[in-house]
């Protein structure tokens, strides 16, 4: 297996930003999906049950 | 001769960001886009239907898409920002923040909130939302800020839009209404800003930013906030002599409209050392204390009704009476 070099080796402080970034952006993107669907279903409104089963 | 330097960080050590993801909400102006949401809910309580999850959602959309032009605006002014006092320790000055990221995020998070809004509501407040982070980027910081005395009256502009977005959002048309609350806006803004800008004019001279009083002088600028401040009063009262707004909203609108007159006044009178400053302060600080009561007063009829509020005053006022 060839060697790897070495690359940029993050900070405590860095790993510690970007960990604070992407607990944010899951947060939001997980907010969105729920906020979507209440939307969608908001939207329907009494057409949601008006489906063939 | 302006002291700004190009002395932004353009990219950090490790390619990657180097912000936290509070400074990336700082980009966004929470207090700005605060009073915004706040405006927005008072334009859109004045339409006569208001679904809650769709109202929720196109509070959040507007409220983003201003967030979105206050980042735009903090990318394209980073150079001024960073030899302004109050300014100084924002996210892109103080190195946390490359202007390359915030450029992304601002676009990101402008399309994300107009298309959001376009499909949750309707296309007209999705276009005026566009045209109001258009209006707000490239009209006023990107054009007018650095070119006349004249920038924070036209820009003012896109500060006082929002009610008529989030009306828009609700209903797809305009009304006089809401033309009204923009106006009130779009008044208030110059005498607001102006008050500062007179404590604040060495910081606004060495950035190179043409304020009134850098242009024109304190006393001209002292002129214009009084003059402003004349045709602001009678316009806050329009909602009442209007119908819609109630007794409640015409007293406060009056006792803080005449409270606005009197430290306008001052402001013209004192026009030497600590007095002066004091008074430019006291302004500054009321104004916002005024465009908050009278959107308060405003947003509380709209929701429990005229009545109520005024019925809640003389409860309040005979309590006050008999202690």
């Amino acid at each position: 297996m060839a060697d790897r070099k070495p690359g940029v080796v993050l900070s405590d402080e860095e790993v510690r930003k970007r960990r604070s970034r992407s607990v944010a952006l899951a947060l939001v993107l997980g907010g969105l999906v729920i906020l979507f669907f209440i939307v969608t279903i908001a939207k329907l409104g009494g057409n949601v049950m008006n489906r063939p089963l | 001769m302006s002291a700004v330097s190009d002395s932004i960080v353009t990219e950090s050590r490790s390619g990657l960001s180097n912000g936290t993801a509070g400074d990336f909400f700082a980009l966004l102006k929470p207090r700005v886009m605060s009073l915004v949401v706040f405006t927005t809910l008072v334009g859109m309580m004045t339409a006569p239907h208001v679904n809650p999850v769709i109202g929720f959602t196109a509070l959040l959309a507007i409220a983003v898409g201003a967030g979105a032009s206050g980042c735009l605006n903090m990318w394209y002014d980073a150079d001024i920002d960073a030899v302004m006092r109050r300014t100084a320790k924002r996210p892109i000055p103080a190195g946390r923040i490359t202007k390359d990221e915030a450029l992304g995020f601002g676009m990101t998070l402008s399309v994300g909130s107009v298309v959001t809004l376009g499909l949750v509501t309707n296309w007209v407040a999705a276009g005026l939302l566009a045209f109001t982070i258009f209006f707000y980027v490239v009209i006023y910081s990107m054009w007018l800020k650095r070119a006349t005395a004249q920038n924070i009256v036209i820009g003012g502009a896109a500060g006082a839009f929002p009610p008529m977005v989030g009306y828009a959002a609700m209903t797809g048309s305009f009304s006089l209404e809401t033309v009204v609350l923009f106006s009130i806006i779009f008044l208030w803004t110059p005498p607001h800003f102006w008050a500062l800008a007179l404590v604040k004019s060495d910081d606004y001279r060495r950035a190179g930013i043409p304020m009134l009083p850098v242009v024109a002088g304190d006393d001209a600028t002292r002129l214009q906030i009084i003059l402003y401040t004349l045709v602001l009063v009678p316009v806050g009262l329009l909602p009442a002599f209007m119908g819609f707004a109630g007794l409640p909203y015409a007293l406060v609108s009056g006792v803080t409209g005449a409270m606005m007159l009197v430290l306008a006044w001052r402001v013209y009178r004192r026009r030497e050392g600590d007095a002066a400053r004091k008074a430019a302060y006291g302004l500054f600080g009321f104004s916002i204390l005024y465009l908050f009561l009278l959107y308060a007063v405003l947003l509380a009829e709209l929701i429990v009704g005229h009545d109520r509020v005024a019925a809640l005053g003389t409860a309040a006022a005979r309590l006050v009476g008999a202690a």
